[in-house]
C-alpha cells in the first residue's frame, strides 16, 4: 500500500517536474522580455568590441572635419551658413547610418558562429528576435549620435534649445528605420563580403543622396535633365526626410532658397512610415530560413 | 515499425513513415520506430546514414516532407511550439556567443525559451550548479576549453525542463577526459532530471554507453535495441580473417563448413560459436592465402556489418 502511493506520488511528481514556470510568449507583454535581452546583448556585444565604438563615431567625425574644412571654400548654401554647418544632420545621419550597418552585420557573425541556431528552434515569435536585434542596434546608434549632439553643444556649434527633443526623436526614427532595413539585408546573407557589397550599393549611395552631403537642387522649367533626375532621385529616398528633419531640429531658422528641402511635417510623416515599413518588412523577412542557418 | 521493447504509451519519440530527400537523394527513407522515455538513446551510423537529417526533423529545425514525428504526443509538423517547448537541443556546431559570459549566454537562452525574471535566476543558477560550470559564471565563453564549451551548450538545452535533450554528435572535438565528464553529466541528468537524451554519434564506445541504440544506413533504421541485446543476438564469436582474396576464401568456407562468411573490404568475417575449436581446422584450409586470424566477442561494428553488409567507418 506504501509502496504503491509512493509510486503514484512520483508519477505525479515526474509530470509536474517539466511544467515549470516556462510560458511561452506569444503576445507583445510577455514577448517583451526576449526582445529586451536580445537588445541588451547587441548593446553588451558592442562595448566588448572597442573596434566598433571608434569606427562607427571616429570615422563620421573625421568626415566632418576633413570635409567640413577643405570643403568650406567651395560651398555656397543659403546665408551665411559655412559647409561645416550644412554636413551636420550628414554626420548625424552618417553615425547612425555605419552604427545601424555594424550591429547588422552582426547576425552574419551571428549565423556563422552559430548563435542563430538557437533561434531556428527557438520556442518564440521570430518577430521577437528582429525587434530586439532592431532595438538593441537602434539604441547603440542613437546613444552614439547623442553624444556627437552633446559635444556640439558644449562646445557652443548648435545652440541648446527645445528643438533638439525633436532631433532626438528624429535621430530615434531613423535609427530604428536604418537598423530595420540593415536587418532586412543582413538576414537572407551568409558572408560579411556580401553585406558589404551591398552596403556600398545600396547605403552608402542612399546615405549620399539624401541631401546629407550636398544640398537637392531645385528645379524649373530651365534645369537640365540630369539636375531635374538628381532632384527626384532624392527626393524618392525616404532617408531624405530624416536627415531634413534633423537639419530642421538644428537649424530651424534656416532659409531653403537655393535649394529643395521638404517641409517639417512631411519629414516627419515620410520618416514615421520609413520606420513603420521598415520594421514590418523586419518582422516578416526573418520568418524565412536563410542559407546557413542549418548546420 | 521497429517498436523499442521498453516504450509504453508515454513514447518520448514516434516515428511514422518519414521520408526526407535533398534534391534528388533521398536521406531518410520510410523510416518507422519509436523511442521509449528516460534513457539514452544512440543514433549509431556512419556518414551519410541519415542520423544528422533525422536529428532536424525531431528538433524541428527543418519541416517534415512526408510521414510524421510526435515528442511527447506533439507533432513537428503542426504543432512546432509544443514540440520546442519539450525539447533541449545541442548542436554539433559551436552555438555559443564567444563574447558573452557563461551566465549572460544562458540568460538569452532563457529569453528565448520563455523564462524571465526570478524564474529565469533561479533556473540559470541551478543548471549551472548541475553542469559544475557555476565557478565559471562570469567567464566570456571564447577563454573556456572545449569540455566547458560542451557543458555549457548542455546548460543552455536544459534550461526550460525539456522531457527530451536532443544531441548531435555531442563529443566532436572533445579530448577522451572532456568526453568522460559530459557523458557523466548525461547520465546524472537522465536521473536527476528524468530527461531521455537522444544523440546521434559515430562513436562506437559512445554507443556501448548508450540504454538503446539505434542503428540507422542509407536512411533506414537496421536496429534498435539496447546495446548488450544487439550482440547477443549476432550470435557466438566473431571470426576475422585477413586475407588477399577474400571472396575465394569466403566461398571456400561456406563449401567446407556450411557458414555464411561476410566479405568486408579485405577481410572475411564468419559469426560462429566456440570459435577457438575451429581455428585449426580454418589454418589447415586457408594455408598460406590467410594473413592473419582474430576471434572476438562481436562488437556494435560486427552488429552493423551483419545487418547490412557494409563497415561502419
Amino acid at each position: 500500500m506504501i509502496e504503491n502511493s509512493s509510486t503514484i506520488a512520483n508519477v505525479s511528481s515526474d509530470a509536474s517536474k517539466h511544467q515549470t514556470a516556462v510560458s511561452l510568449p506569444s503576445s507583445l507583454p510577455s514577448s517583451l522580455p526576449v526582445v529586451w535581452m536580445l537588445a541588451k546583448r547587441e548593446w553588451v556585444r558592442f562595448f566588448r568590441q572597442p573596434h566598433r565604438v571608434v569606427a562607427a563615431v571616429g570615422q563620421p567625425i573625421l568626415f566632418w572635419i576633413l570635409f567640413g574644412t577643405g570643403l568650406h571654400g567651395a560651398f555656397r548654401g543659403n546665408g551665411d551658413q559655412g559647409f561645416m554647418g550644412y554636413y551636420l544632420p550628414g554626420t548625424v545621419a552618417l553615425i547612425l547610418l555605419f552604427t545601424a550597418i555594424f550591429a547588422t552585420i552582426s547576425i552574419i557573425e551571428d549565423r556563422r558562429e552559430g548563435f542563430l541556431q538557437n533561434v531556428v528552434v527557438a520556442a518564440v515569435p521570430r518577430w521577437t528576435i528582429a525587434l530586439g536585434k532592431t532595438i538593441g542596434g537602434a539604441v547603440i546608434a542613437w546613444v552614439q549620435a547623442a553624444v556627437f549632439i552633446g559635444l556640439l553643444v558644449a562646445f557652443g556649434t548648435i545652440p541648446f534649445e527645445w528643438s533638439l527633443l525633436s532631433l532626438g526623436a528624429f535621430m530615434a526614427l531613423a535609427a530604428l528605420g536604418m537598423t530595420a532595413l540593415g536587418v532586412c539585408m543582413a538576414w537572407p546573407l551568409d558572408s560579411t563580403q556580401g553585406f558589404h557589397a551591398l552596403m556600398n550599393l545600396c547605403l552608402m549611395p542612399m546615405w549620399l543622396l539624401s541631401g546629407a552631403f550636398f544640398p537637392i537642387p531645385i528645379v524649373n522649367n530651365d534645369s537640365p535633365v540630369g539636375q531635374s533626375v538628381m532632384h527626384w532621385i532624392m527626393r524618392s529616398n525616404p532617408l531624405t526626410y530624416p536627415v531634413a528633419g534633423m537639419r530642421w531640429a538644428m537649424f530651424p531658422d534656416m532659409q531653403t532658397s537655393t535649394f529643395w528641402q521638404p517641409t517639417v511635417t512631411m519629414s516627419w510623416l515620410v520618416t514615421l512610415s520609413f520606420t513603420l515599413i521598415t520594421l514590418l518588412a523586419a518582422t516578416l523577412i526573418v520568418r524565412r530560413n536563410a542559407k546557413g542557418d542549418i548546420q | 515499425m521497429i517498436v523499442d521493447k521498453h516504450s509504453s504509451a508515454n513514447d518520448a519519440v514516434v516515428v511514422r513513415g518519414v521520408s526526407h530527400k535533398y534534391q534528388s537523394n533521398l536521406a531518410i527513407d520510410d523510416l518507422s520506430f519509436n523511442l521509449g522515455a528516460k534513457q539514452i538513446v544512440g543514433i549509431l551510423g556512419p556518414n551519410g546514414s541519415g542520423k544528422s537529417t533525422l536529428f532536424r526533423l525531431i528538433s524541428t529545425m527543418m519541416p517534415l516532407q512526408k510521414g510524421d514525428i510526435e515528442v511527447f504526443g506533439a507533432s513537428t509538423r503542426n504543432q512546432i511550439f509544443a514540440v520546442r517547448s519539450r525539447i533541449g537541443v545541442v548542436f554539433q556546431s559551436p552555438s555559443l556567443d564567444r563574447k558573452l559570459t557563461v551566465r549572460e549566454n544562458l540568460d538569452c537562452q532563457s529569453a528565448l525559451v520563455g523564462l524571465s525574471g526570478a524564474a529565469r535566476c533561479s533556473r540559470v543558477a541551478h543548471v549551472m550548479k548541475q553542469l559544475s560550470i557555476s565557478d565559471r559564471a562570469n567567464d566570456r565563453c571564447e577563454k573556456l576549453s572545449g569540455g566547458l564549451k560542451r557543458r555549457v551548450e548542455i546548460a543552455k538545452g536544459l534550461l526550460h525542463h525539456p522531457r527530451l535533450l536532443l544531441l548531435d554528435e555531442p563529443s566532436t572535438g572533445l579530448d577522451p577526459v572532456a568526453r568522460l565528464e559530459m557523458w557523466k553529466a548525461l547520465s546524472e541528468l537522465k536521473d536527476s532530471e528524468d530527461v531521455t537524451v537522444v544523440m546521434t554519434t559515430h562513436l562506437l564506445e559512445e554507443a556501448e554507453k548508450c540504454d538503446l541504440l539505434l542503428i540507422m544506413n542509407r536512411g533506414k533504421c537496421v536496429a534498435l535495441d539496447s546495446p548488450d541485446s544487439l550482440r547477443h543476438a549476432s550470435g557466438g564469436d566473431a571470426i576475422s580473417i585477413e586475407c588477399l582474396e577474400p571472396h575465394a576464401v569466403a566461398s571456400l568456407l561456406q563449401k567446407s563448413f556450411q557458414w555464411q562468411p561476410k566479405v568486408v573490404g579485405s577481410q572475411v568475417r564468419i559469426s560462429i560459436d566456440s570459435a577457438a575449436q575451429h581455428v585449426a581446422e580454418i589454418s589447415n584450409l586457408l594455408g598460406a592465402s590467410m594473413r592473419s586470424l582474430t576471434i572476438a566477442r562481436p562488437s556494435l561494428e560486427d552488429v552493423f556489418i551483419e545487418k547490412t553488409g557494409d563497415r561502419l567507418f
